[in-house]
């Protein structure tokens, strides 16, 4: 189980001192999905890096099966067993897909799974195995790599940070999929950063960050009923639905 | 069969990839002399006899051959200049494995100079690959300063590959080309340095012939109080196409100078240059890490890309 108990994050910006975070507590049980969403800017991403290490918390503590995760780094944090995808992940030059995958699973893949990793995010492997990670990809084929990187391995948690962003509506499909095949498995807990309705409606808990503050966390079934209207990409369905319409 | 030492053996690894063995064209210069060398049957190795080196005959039957020509160096205090060159007949096909590699276990200097001339016909394709390495506990520097001169006829395709990743102090590569009607050059330089190290590398390319083209791309990688500067140059003195591609990593307290040169003489002639220089990227190094890698093991796995 993931804790995170009083998680805060400051930064100086000219000279002064801005609160991106404040006093964030929530957990993500073993095998749970939550979503976090709310409006741009509110803290979303924030979190995930905390959690990941990639920033350093002001405040508070991370736990992760019981063990205090703050003090630890990035690397240290991932072999306790976090997952991560970047929002927009770096390209790297001269690698093949097929390299990528295996330093993401830290051993020779075979092929056949390298195949089965790619065609789970919508992409054909005997197109992309080979590939370079360069300019030559574009940011939706990017995202569709990073997703797959981070299901290369077996994780405790893993997070994905707005994995539907830049993605076209088949392979985001694929991944939806892919996200209800995880949870169904209960093997690994989930944490996604998303607007998007459908992967809202997949949750079974539900957190909304507003101005680095929990607005409001909760099952899906209550949460749906108070979501905030402009905390979603595509709200409109939903608010038809809870008004009975 | 000469019996080779295992500091001889161990260089030997590191410097020719293909692995070398005694068999076919092979010379293996070892602290200032030829320990051992063999011909093939398309492929002859002459000793100069006017100053130290070899004569390479590579007749126009050889399809596909490879010639190992190593030196190591493991006599501290050495200065060893050699003077190779390869004449090779139209329509030849053959790979070249050179590369030098220096064991240095003493406080005196080891040089090696390596003067290597190839002389290219019509319709050749020849591949030359250079490996630079030092190792030895010793104080005394590893020196390295390869000079190569290439002539290529009509319609030949050449591919240079130097590569230098570790343990040697200082080279100055000296590196002139001329290139003759419809050739084609391929060049790409690997380059690390580490601790005081020096390198400087001077490439100058004639291209000469009408269609003539040359293609450069040299990376390199630059850490802790190393220098490196770098000066390629393309003339244009035909209708011809040249690519230059220079991109370094800078690390701790480096310097790297990138100094591509492009000069036309003919109104046809289009070439084009970039370089760049730059720390590792750090959202790389973070995307490793979250697999799991150590800040070191991200930079080493970000450091062999780039480079190869």
């Amino acid at each position: 189980m993931l804790q995170v108990e009083h998680l805060s994050y400051e930064v100086t910006e000219g000279g002064s001192r801005q609160t991106i975070l404040q006093d964030v507590s929530f957990d993500v049980k073993d095998g749970e999905m939550l979503v976090i969403t709310g409006p741009n800017g509110g803290g979303k991403s924030t979190i995930a890096k905390l959690l990941m290490g990639i920033y350093e918390a002001s405040e508070g503590k991370i736990l992760l099966d019981g063990n205090n995760l703050s003090d630890m780094s990035i690397d240290e944090r991932a072999n306790a067993g976090i997952g991560f995808a970047f929002q927009q992940p770096p390209r790297f030059k001269g690698m093949t897909v097929e390299r990528f995958l295996n330093l993401a699973a830290g051993e020779k893949l075979g092929g056949k799974v390298c195949c089965e990793l790619l065609g789970n995010v919508g992409l054909c492997a005997k197109d992309y195995i080979h590939r370079e990670i360069d300019g030559t990809l574009s940011g939706g084929e990017m995202k569709r790599i990073e997703i797959a990187s981070v299901l290369a391995k077996k994780h405790k948690i893993c997070i994905f940070d707005e994995p539907e962003a830049g993605i076209d509506l088949w392979s985001f499909s694929m991944l939806v999929k892919q996200f209800e095949k995880i949870h169904e498995s209960k093997k690994e807990s989930l944490l996604l950063i998303s607007h998007q309705e459908r992967i809202i409606r997949m949750a079974d808990r539900i957190m909304v960050i507003r101005d680095g503050r929990v607005e409001a966390c909760g099952p899906k079934t209550e949460m749906l009923k108070t979501l905030a209207l402009d905390t979603m990409e595509s709200p409109a369905c939903i608010r038809r639905e809870e008004r009975g319409e | 069969m000469a019996e080779l030492d295992q500091i001889t053996s161990q260089v030997l690894a590191q410097i020719d990839p293909e692995g070398f063995k005694q068999e076919g064209a092979f010379n293996l210069r070892y602290n200032g002399y030829s320990l051992c060398h063999g011909d093939s049957e398309h492929i002859k190795i002459r000793r100069k006899e006017d100053k130290p080196g070899i004569d390479v005959y590579i007749s126009k039957e050889t399809q596909g051959e490879y010639v190992h020509i190593p030196v190591v160096m493991s006599q501290s205090g050495m200065t060893d200049v050699v003077y190779n060159d390869f004449y090779i007949e139209d329509g030849a096909v053959v790979t070249i494995i050179a590369g030098c590699g220096i064991h240095n276990s003493g406080c005196n200097d080891s040089r090696h100079d390596g003067i290597h001339a190839f002389h290219i016909g019509k319709h050749c394709n020849v591949t030359y690959e250079e490996k630079h390495y030092g190792e030895g506990n010793g104080t005394g520097g590893r020196i390295l300063n390869p000079v190569t001169q290439i002539y290529m006829d009509e319609d030949s395709v050449c591919t240079l590959d130097t590569t230098q990743i570790r343990g040697v102090d200082s080279t100055k590569r000296k590196t002139e080309v001329e290139i003759g009607a419809g050739s084609r050059l391929y060049v790409t330089e690997k380059l690390m340095t580490h601790g005081d190290q020096d390198a400087q590398s001077d490439m100058e390319i004639r291209l000469n012939g009408e269609e003539s083209s040359a293609q450069v791309i040299s990376r390199s990688v630059a850490k802790e109080n190393s220098k490196q500067v770098f000066h390629p140059r393309a003339i244009g003195n035909s209708g011809c196409h040249a690519h230059i591609q220079c991109d370094s990593i800078i690390m701790d307290q480096a310097n790297v100078c990138s100094i591509p040169e492009i000069d036309a003489h003919h109104v046809d002639a289009q070439i084009i240059h970039e370089a760049a220089i730059g720390r590792i990227n750090n959202e790389q190094l973070m995307k490793l890490r979250t697999f799991g890698m150590t800040e070191e093991e991200a930079e080493a796995v970000i450091i062999e890309n780039f480079l190869n």
